[in-house]
């Protein structure tokens, strides 16, 4: 096992004088904050507008984050806390905020995630909610869903912010009927590509199915001539209301919402499959996302357990061309060390995957850029795979670095990028081993034409 | 306008001879989606370019993420505001305190770092938290011996201009605290972030001019120049939104004399020249800077007649950060044959929307603290060829099918001074002239 765990952030101690804690500061961190994990919740419900419930830089920040990586427009609104919010609440924000959604885009579901600053001073966000209805209802209008999260940036990552809203908008709109016979698949933070791909898959297999989140569509959209106020695509929220029957949930990750450490559910976390099976006693099939042929296999084994189908030939024969070009392609990556970063869920699903073909994977727990950039003099990796904020220690050592996941801000095609299932092992595979050959090559005295 | 929010319709205009001057200044509106940012990022965008400085942000992980190496500013040296600081504040800081995790992490910075000065920027929560950030920072100033300056920014308490504000009075503290020998007729440059090393343009005119620069504040800044900043005889402020304060407050403290300029476009370019060597009194400097701005014309007129020849007719969309940048593109655009549709910023001043109605044609819309429903309402209504932004605005130009020019942050390509004129008029036939868009037109 080459997993680096070491922890070099030395937690300060509690009420120690000031200065004896040593505590070093996060350095070009490698986390993003909570709300924005939310939001790509939200992004993925139909008829969806996300509201952050705070100052009105978290909800430009977030979306000029987004944007950058999917190059798709991203409305998010701001309840934009003034002073007077701050001190007295926020409640009068939030209203003006709803009434003017409501409003501008006509939404069908409001999105409503916390930030820290509406946690620390303590906003009742379900009683705005509550109050909100209970003034508007019965004079005729049809109000929006509202779906709350509770996601201050001081408890976890963005990560964690996706699973809590994910497990939020579960635990808000699940219904507790008979079981149905469809299967509801909880894909995590994946690509647009990945969402497709997913879909794609299922129904080949013939299998009814919820997906949740679905932004493949609102955040890769086709070239539209309009400013679509709220993108096509979503699930819808009838669907996600009938994943409380569903006959079984697939959830990928590993670590999940898990890591915040807060000290209300520490320990009582669950995740949205968790939580199905405990109190809809719905069978939850967890597993790491399905990267890598046995990663992927026992995806498929899981998919046809529960319905009883066989795998579709066309996705049979993609495994297929998966195993002939490791044996291609093997010699040309065996031994070679990658360095990992991301979200935990995403690099321990590489690592593994890594494994699998040959590679040393390395990796070091909730870190910072600058504990890795430092970790990489003693490790020596002869690439790095991760998002594009880790192209700087790429530069600084001459080595690679293959774009994964989120966010990719220096190249075009982030939402077109595969990572899951056979298809999307393969291509990272195929960019895994070319990059290395044209690393090879350009470093090569001659430059060969064969490889 | 129905699609314009009730509180908001004053703040869009029709130019025209009776068009009333809209409304600015203004807090966002709750939920309309505004395109600013917050008093943080007003603060941080500003200092930013202070590459000889340690930038910490006091406060949880968001902030410091979403501002890493984020503007295209160049320095010439160190490079140590390209990395992002922050103290990561965890629940248990938020109930206990995040003083100690602040002094920790700004011993082991400067220690590890030796940065001239400290920014400490306090974000939304500390402040309600109740930690004494101008405590700590008075301690660690004593301890190792250089400005520590907390940079008071919470979010909520402004909008995004507000937080120039506060940048200033971070950078006025510093001013005055050194005295060096400087030349007379010498200049400080106040607003120009080298984005593009576009600071490094306008030097190499200044230089030509005779013209001394004292301290460039904050593109390619240092703290050195920045502490003797008093002894420039005039500030020359470009993005007035942001840098004018300290203007004002220099001119207040030092009597140190200023003058707004802009160096986009020829007219405007050639003017922040001109204006400098005027107010020196000085006629062999303008006779250089005649001698330059000859030179420079000459040489990009004939090659802009070609741009013009093929971009006449075609219309734009402007909306920026700061009204003043507007103005001067208007010019540019104008110089090739492109009309302004849309001139719109966040956060324009009355006098700045006074003067785009003074200088756009009739029918222009002039809007304030625009949003994505107003802004794609707008360039659909007005048939706008090309838009310029930032990265907010790109999406909705390209899914409108409409070319786009970035004129913020993450341009690579300078687009100030005679230079970036060239680059700017290539960029917009580049947009503009795309065979790409046949697919948009018949999708």
């Amino acid at each position: 096992m080459n997993t680096t765990e070491t922890n070099t952030i030395k937690k300060p101690k509690m009420g120690s004088p000031v200065g004896v804690g040593g505590y070093v500061s996060t350095r070009n961190s490698c986390k993003l904050c909570a709300p924005l994990g939310a939001s790509l919740v939200f992004k993925g419900i139909e008829g969806c507008v996300p509201l952050l419930h705070g100052s009105q830089g978290c909800a430009t920040y977030i979306r000029r984050y987004m944007i950058s990586h999917f190059k798709e427009p991203v409305d998010i609104a701001s309840s934009n806390f003034s002073e007077e919010s701050t001190i007295y609440g926020g409640s009068r924000n939030f209203i003006t905020g709803i009434d003017n959604i409501i409003k501008q885009y006509k939404p069908t579901v409001i999105g409503i995630a916390s930030t820290c600053l509406s946690e620390t001073i303590g906003e009742d966000i379900p009683g705005h909610i509550r109050h909100y209805q209970e003034a508007n209802e019965g004079n005729g209008k049809t109000l929006p869903t509202f779906i709350h999260a509770s996601t201050p940036s001081y408890a976890g990552s963005h990560a964690e912010g996706f699973h809590n809203t994910v497990l939020a908008t579960i635990k808000t709109l699940a219904e507790y009927e008979k079981a149905g016979s469809h299967v509801t698949i909880l894909p995590g933070m994946v690509s647009p590509a990945d969402l497709r791909y997913l879909k794609e898959l299922l129904s080949d297999f013939g299998i009814k199915f919820t997906l949740f989140p679905d932004y493949s569509e609102t955040l890769d959209n086709e070239y539209t001539a309009e400013y679509q106020l709220i993108p096509t695509g979503g699930t819808p929220i009838h669907e996600i209301q009938r994943i409380g029957n569903s006959k079984a949930v697939i959830e990928f990750g590993s670590m999940f919402n898990k890591t915040a450490l807060r000290s209300k559910d520490k320990g009582t976390i669950q995740t949205a499959g968790e939580w199905l099976e405990s109190t809809h006693y719905i069978k939850n099939h967890q597993m790491p996302l399905p990267i890598g042929i046995a990663a992927t296999d026992r995806f498929i084994a899981a998919l046809k357990d529960i319905t009883g189908l066989e795998l579709p030939e066309y996705h049979r024969k993609e495994r297929g061309r998966l195993v002939d070009s490791y044996v291609d392609g093997h010699k040309y990556i065996f031994g070679k060390k990658a360095l990992l970063y991301g979200e935990i869920d995403l690099v321990e699903a590489l690592a593994e995957w890594c494994r699998e073909i040959g590679i040393e994977p390395y990796y070091i727990k909730s870190t910072d850029f600058e504990t890795l950039r430092a970790e990489a003099n003693n490790i020596k990796p002869d690439f790095l795979l991760g998002n594009s904020k880790g192209y700087y220690i790429a530069r600084e050592r001459g080595i690679p670095l293959v774009r994964v996941g989120f966010p990719i801000h220096d190249r075009v095609g982030a939402n077109r990028m595969h990572h899951i299932g056979y298809r999307g092992t393969q291509e990272l595979f195929d960019r895994v081993v070319n990059t290395l050959l044209e690393y090879k090559q350009e470093h090569s005295p001659i430059g060969f034409k064969y490889m | 306008m129905a699609y314009i929010l009730d509180e908001r319709q004053k703040q869009v205009s029709v130019a025209g001879a009776n068009a009333p001057t809209i409304e600015c200044n203004k807090v966002s509106l709750a939920g309309s989606v505004s395109q600013r940012a917050c008093v943080f990022c007003g603060s941080r965008v500003v200092l930013y370019p202070i590459v000889d400085a340690l930038h910490l942000i006091h406060g949880p992980i968001g902030c410091a993420a979403y501002t890493w190496d984020i503007r295209g500013s160049l320095s010439s040296g160190p490079e140590l505001h390209r990395l992002s600081f922050s103290t990561d504040l965890q629940e248990r800081d938020v109930i206990f305190g995040g003083e100690n995790k602040l002094y920790d992490s700004l011993i082991e910075l400067i220690d590890a770092h030796n940065p001239k000065a400290a920014f400490i920027y306090t974000t939304c929560i500390v402040g309600v938290i109740g930690d004494d950030v101008e405590r700590i920072c008075r301690q660690v100033e004593k301890e190792k011996n250089i400005p520590v300056i907390p940079v008071q920014a919470p979010g909520f308490q402004g909008s995004k201009k507000d937080g120039y504000k506060v940048a200033c009075e971070a950078i006025f503290k510093l001013v005055g605290t050194a005295d060096k020998p400087t030349p007379k007729k010498s200049i400080n440059i106040l607003g120009d972030f080298n984005l593009a090393g576009e600071l490094w343009i306008l030097l190499e005119y200044y230089k030509k001019m005779g013209v001394h620069v004292n301290a460039t504040i904050t593109g390619d800044g240092r703290i050195d120049d920045i502490r003797n900043a008093q002894n420039a005889g005039l500030n020359v402020v470009q993005c007035s939104g942001s840098m004018i304060h300290l203007a004002k407050m220099m001119k207040e403290k030092y009597g140190t004399p200023f003058m707004r300029v802009s160096y986009f476009g020829i007219e405007d370019m050639s003017d922040a020249l001109y204006d400098v060597a005027r107010f020196f009194k000085d006629d062999d400097m303008m006779a250089k800077a005649r001698q330059l701005v000859k030179e420079e014309i000459s040489r990009l007129m004939p090659e802009l007649a070609w741009y013009k020849e093929r971009l006449t007719g075609k219309k734009a969309a402007i909306y920026v950060g700061g009204a003043f940048k507007a103005i001067s593109l208007v010019k540019a655009l104008r110089l090739i044959g492109v009309q302004s549709v849309i001139v719109g910023s966040q956060t324009g001043t009355p006098e700045d929307y006074e003067l785009i109605k003074k200088l756009c044609d009739e029918g222009t819309i002039i809007v304030d603290d625009s949003n994505p429903v107003e802004l794609s309402h707008f360039v659909k209504e007005k048939h706008a060829d090309i838009f310029i932004g930032g990265v907010k605005e790109r999406p909705i130009a390209h899914k409108i099918g409409l070319g786009f020019c970035d004129h913020n942050h993450e341009r690579k390509e300078p687009l100030a001074g005679y230079e970036g004129m060239m680059n700017f008029a290539k960029e917009i036939y580049a947009t503009a002239m795309s065979p790409v868009w046949k697919f948009t037109k018949n999708p």
